[in-house]
């Protein structure tokens, strides 16, 4: 077996920097291909500007990005989304002004194309209606199908938009705190679904709910200031005194 | 979701055609033919702002430059009114293509001042360009006969060909909302970020938002000089770009007959108040103010609100 193909996403040296300071420093993160991976580390460490370069939304200053052995570095936001790629926001990421059905329907409409059909009726959408009731049931959310997105309380908003990062059906994902917000019914149902749909994908999240992050990753990458401090299982990361003294200096975790 | 189609909703829109169909015989025909030109227009506008959040400042140039290629086409190459209508509204589309592929690479306030630029230009062109004629337009401009056969230099014919293609376009433009690329546009109006991250790539959406917005606000352009026979600088001039976001605004963006009903508004202003000289803009300043303060949502918006609310009383009763 090639080595190479075990790693879904491969970074090299990658370095963001900002006006003044480095927010990414040399970062070389390979994430296994099925595994569910977590990025944690004190704020301001460059999590999610780490999310933002994987994800296109952000250029890198220097430094490559591989998916799937495949240079991204130079690829747009949308390119990225279509090679299944998917990423959810750290701020609840829902379509406000439409309906919980069709904020998963958009997406489902994106895989199904004709998305440019100005002369059509939006009724021909309605035969992926079943497809949209599966995904709301997988965040149990079929009760809210026709209410406006805007209105559904913080914890449900990040249920949906999870729901409709599934309907993409991407290859991998990646959550930016997922938990964030959420009651704790919430984060056990999340879990469970996260942990279901890892199954055949490969999950990349920032996650600072260390009680999650260590029931369900496989491989934790600790970072600090930009920097990889450590990386390896729960039990490894956990016990490194580094990582130990980078979390008890930080008033935020 | 049923849709924007409810029973109430069809009752009234039939009540507002059939309306429509007896007021030429009511008031005077060409302040009507005037109101649906400018009706077309705001609801063309409103395609762009309400439903993609693209405030353009620069509207005028399609509305103008369509008109003063159907005052062209119809005066001096003599060929029928659907033609230069036609000529019209490709030019503005294409005008919409050019000016928008480079300012949907802006957003907000720079999106503004980029489509604000371009009218500029193209209203220099207005008055260098010696086919448009320039302080004096195009005038005389001969109404001609549709398809050849059908006599428009009659009020009453023209005004049914002007509501025609109004509601025409009405109902398109409706249909462009209630699209599957509607419901993209929508998406991206809400949440760019995310739409992107779902792999759409968003200037795609908004360029063609742009050009459709753009060829109809070309069409209203073009069927105004066919009411006034006139093209003139007027209407490329940067007031009318600010007189269709006022309609916009005033009757409710983002739905079906606000921006309709905004325009019908500014226009009878301007009608009624015609002697008032320039008191007229005083008016339609305090008028302004008034709506924004008192109708959060413009005029259409707001009863909507009022009615939804009342009904839902009653069932509740």
């Amino acid at each position: 077996m090639a080595v190479a193909a075990d790693y879904i996403v491969e970074t090299r040296d990658l370095t963001k920097e900002f006006k003044g300071f480095t927010a990414v420093s040399g970062v070389s993160l390979r994430v296994r291909r099925h595994s569910i991976h977590a990025l944690i580390g004190p704020n301001g460490a460059g999590k999610t500007t780490c999310f933002n370069l994987l994800t296109k939304f952000l250029v890198p200053t220097s430094g490559r990005i591989f998916f799937n052995q495949r240079d991204i570095t130079h690829a747009q936001p949308a390119a990225v989304a279509r090679l299944g790629m998917v990423r959810s926001f750290q701020i609840s990421a829902v379509f406000s002004h439409l309906s919980v059905l069709e904020n998963v329907r958009v997406a489902l409409q994106r895989r199904r194309g004709g998305y440019f059909h100005f002369w059509r009726s939006d009724r021909i959408l309605d035969q992926l209606n079943d497809q949209v009731m599966d995904l709301l049931q997988s965040v149990g959310m079929t009760g809210d199908v026709h209410r406006l997105a805007g209105e559904l309380s913080y914890g449900r908003k990040r249920a949906l938009e999870i729901a409709t990062t599934l309907a993409l059906d991407p290859e991998m994902l990646l959550l930016d705190e997922p938990m964030a917000g959420m009651s704790s019914e919430d984060v056990l149902l999340i879990a469970a679904l996260i942990r279901r749909i890892s199954a055949n994908r490969t999950i990349l999240m920032v996650e600072h709910n260390l009680n999650v992050v260590a029931e369900l990753s496989d491989r934790i990458s600790v970072l600090k200031q930009g920097r990889i401090l450590a990386e390896g299982t729960y039990q490894e990361v956990s016990n490194n005194p580094e990582v130990v003294e980078a979390y008890m200096g930080s008033p935020d975790d | 979701m049923g849709g924007l189609w409810g029973k109430r909703e069809r009752l009234a829109m039939l009540l507002l055609l059939l309306l429509a169909l007896v007021a030429p015989f009511l008031v005077y025909p060409v302040f009507l033919m005037k109101g649906l030109c400018f009706a077309l227009f705001a609801s063309a506008f409103n395609l762009l702002l309400g439903y993609s959040g693209l405030l353009s400042f620069g509207h005028a140039m399609f509305f103008g430059f369509a008109a003063y290629v159907t005052a062209h086409m119809g005066k001096v190459w003599g060929v029928n009114p659907e033609w230069a209508i036609l000529g019209g509204v490709v030019t503005a589309a294409a005008l919409g293509l050019l000016t928008g592929w480079l300012a949907i690479r802006r957003t907000g306030i720079y999106f503004a001042m980029v489509t604000l630029a371009f009218a500029q230009m193209m209203y220099f062109v207005a008055i260098q360009a010696p086919f448009t004629h320039g302080e004096d337009g195009i005038q005389g401009v001969p109404r001609g006969r549709l398809f050849g056969f059908i006599d428009l230099g009659e009020s009453l014919t023209l005004y049914y060909f002007v509501l025609l293609v109004f509601v025409a376009s009405l109902w398109f433009l409706n249909r462009v909302v209630q699209s599957p690329f509607g419901q993209v546009l929508k998406a991206i109006r809400d949440n760019e970020q995310r739409a992107i991250s779902l792999g759409y790539a968003v200037n795609r959406f908004k360029l063609l938002a742009f050009v459709l917005s753009a060829a109809f606000s070309g069409l209203a352009g073009s069927m105004k000089c066919q009411v006034f026979q006139l093209a003139s600088l007027a209407d490329v001039h940067w007031h009318s770009s600010g007189e269709v976001v006022l309609m916009t605004l005033l009757g409710g963006i983002g739905s079906l007959m606000g921006p309709a009903v905004g325009a019908f508004l500014v226009v009878s202003i301007e009608n009624y108040f015609a002697e008032a000289g320039a008191w007229v803009t005083i008016i339609q300043g305090g008028i302004f103010v008034f709506c924004v303060l008192l109708f959060r949502a413009g005029i259409i918006g707001t009863l909507s609100q009022w009615l939804k609310g009342l009904y839902s009383g009653v069932g509740k009763a």
